[in-house]
């Protein structure tokens, strides 16, 4: 118990003097566009409870959920197609690394022609970003699954699905993960940015409406508010990493002592 | 049982060609136990997939039954040497045994029998819920004999099993091979590049020459049927029988013609 009271104490030490120093550097401010920490706060709890959590966060967040899982699938599915073979992956990847380079965001006014300004547009905007680290990631680990472990699942009949189930996707579910964890941070910026082009409703949008029309204190709120939503978002994909790869860290804690 | 006509295997790498196995034929009766043992670097390993169906032969022929083998047959496991890397590190030990089970179709109560009987053979009924890498490498490489032995193969491969465990847990490892072959009956061709080990173990050693590889001679080894490391090791038979078969990898390793073969070309 004491453990995790002092670990909890430790992760929260650092945010707390930010803060702390924000607070007491901001508190007599009088520039408009940097309101004392203290309207920010107040302001924060006016914003966002209430409506705004079901008009404007809701809708992003369910967005960010829709698009980066849909890029998990494909890009896992691609990732295990192409890393198991040496001739899709001579050619695909000089086109890969192509789409690869494109800025996701210079992709929105164009997708916007075909897919229109709603959910669709966003959520396509969000999977063409995160798809990258995911495929790539996913590619090596498929790769680097174990020549002796393949060679024993062939001598005992492990194939097809199965081997795909319980040894090529758990050997490179390490790498998988890692690219998810990359692919969860593009994720928000996507979402922000492809709301910040054009929309009705979302945080990106939110927070513009706010700055357009000078409620300044509404727009920090705003910032807050994304950096809480990212902070929570790691926190679940590091709980579920931890499940899924327990095996992993125990390995690696076992190879080093 | 296991027939081994003619076999060949040359790797193609590139510009040069190397010649791994020349010419291999032997033949394991059923039940038996057989020991392979040969110079560094005589192709033991690429013999050994050949024969498990993982290698194409470039010419020749594996028979497991009378049924020529094109791919891993169902009636046949492998135990590895690199035992830390052939059980899967994200599976427990029970359901490292029990995979394979489930791919053969097997029922749950079935497999759930086979898992406990497997591990308890091999002296690790309690370490069912660990996960290998939790284990030293000896019941490592245990739980790899038991996933085998789960298996009910016909024909068990074993690639030097045994040389990447320190002395002691070596010993104790061929004993259990030795037990586990007397209460099973199985067909056991055993790799190895220790000829103690080989003569310890086996009912008959087959000698391989250097690379390209042939059988430099097929010897039995006439020990009493119950060996224990003791007393078979200060045996004056096992002396002679190890001190024969170390003249004959000497004799490969310097390229000389085997016993049999020079009284060919004399004659």
């Amino acid at each position: 118990m004491t453990r995790i009271a002092r670990k909890v104490a430790a992760a929260l030490a650092l945010p707390v003097v930010l803060f702390a120093i924000w607070w007491l550097a901001t508190e007599n401010s009088a520039n408009f566009y940097f309101p004392s920490l203290r309207v920010i706060v107040s302001s924060f709890g006016e914003v966002w409870t209430g409506d705004r959590l079901a008009t404007d966060v809701l809708p992003s967040v369910l967005r960010l959920l829709c698009g980066y899982l849909a890029a998990v699938v494909i890009a896992v599915a691609a990732g295990v197609v192409i890393g198991s073979s040496s001739r899709v992956r001579a050619f695909a990847e000089p086109a890969l690394e192509f789409l690869r380079a494109i800025p996701p965001p210079v992709l929105v006014p164009i997708i916007m022609l075909f897919a229109g300004i709603g959910d669709v547009m966003k959520i396509v905007v969000i999977v063409f970003g995160c798809v990258w680290p995911i495929l790539l990631n996913t590619v090596e680990g498929v790769r680097a699954v174990d020549g002796v472990l393949l060679d024993t699942a062939r001598s005992y009949g492990i194939g097809g699905a199965a081997r795909l189930r319980h040894l090529v996707l758990r050997s490179a579910s390490p790498q998988i993960f890692t690219g998810m964890r990359q692919a969860l941070s593009l994720g928000i910026i996507l979402m922000v940015i492809s709301e910040m082009f054009a929309a009705s409703n979302g945080l990106g949008f939110a927070i513009v409406q706010f700055q357009r029309s000078f409620a300044i204190p509404g727009m920090w709120s705003g910032i807050l508010l994304l950096g809480l939503l990212g902070f929570l978002l790691s926190l679940v994909f590091r709980l579920v990493e931890g499940r899924a790869l327990s095996w992993y860290h125990g390995l690696r804690r076992s190879q080093r002592s | 049982m296991l027939d081994v006509r003619g076999l060949q295997k040359v790797y193609n790498g590139g510009a040069r060609q190397v010649e791994a196995i020349r010419d291999l034929t032997f033949t394991l009766s059923a039940g038996e136990l057989v020991c392979l043992v040969g110079p560094s670097g005589c192709g033991k390993t690429t013999l050994l997939k050949c024969i498990g169906g993982l290698l194409t032969p470039t010419s020749g022929e594996v028979l497991l039954q009378g049924r020529r083998v094109t791919g891993p047959p169902p009636g046949m496991a492998v135990v590895f040497q690199e035992y830390g890397r052939s059980l899967f590190p994200w599976l427990r030990v029970g359901e490292n045994v029990e995979l394979p089970l489930r791919q053969k179709g097997l029922p749950k109560a079935r497999r759930r029998e086979l898992v406990t009987e497997a591990l308890a053979a091999v002296g690790l009924a309690d370490a069912e819920s660990a996960y290998p890498w939790q284990l030293s490498g000896g019941m490592q490489q245990r739980v790899a004999i038991a996933r085998a032995v789960a298996f009910e193969p016909e024909v068990l491969l074993m690639d030097e099993p045994f040389a990447a465990v320190d002395a002691q847990t070596r010993a104790d490892l061929e004993d259990l091979v030795r037990a586990l072959w007397h209460k099973l009956g199985v067909t056991i061709l055993f790799v190895t590049h220790d000829i103690d080990e080989a003569v310890y173990l086996g009912q008959r050693v087959l000698i391989l020459s250097s690379s390209p590889t042939v059988v430099r001679e097929e010897l039995t080894i006439d020990l009493p049927d119950t060996r224990d490391q003791l007393h078979t090791r200060g045996d004056p038979r096992f002396t002679a029988l190890r001190t024969h078969v170390q003249e004959q990898i000497q004799a490969a390793k310097r390229g000389l013609p085997s016993p049999s073969t020079a009284g060919d070309e004399e004659a």
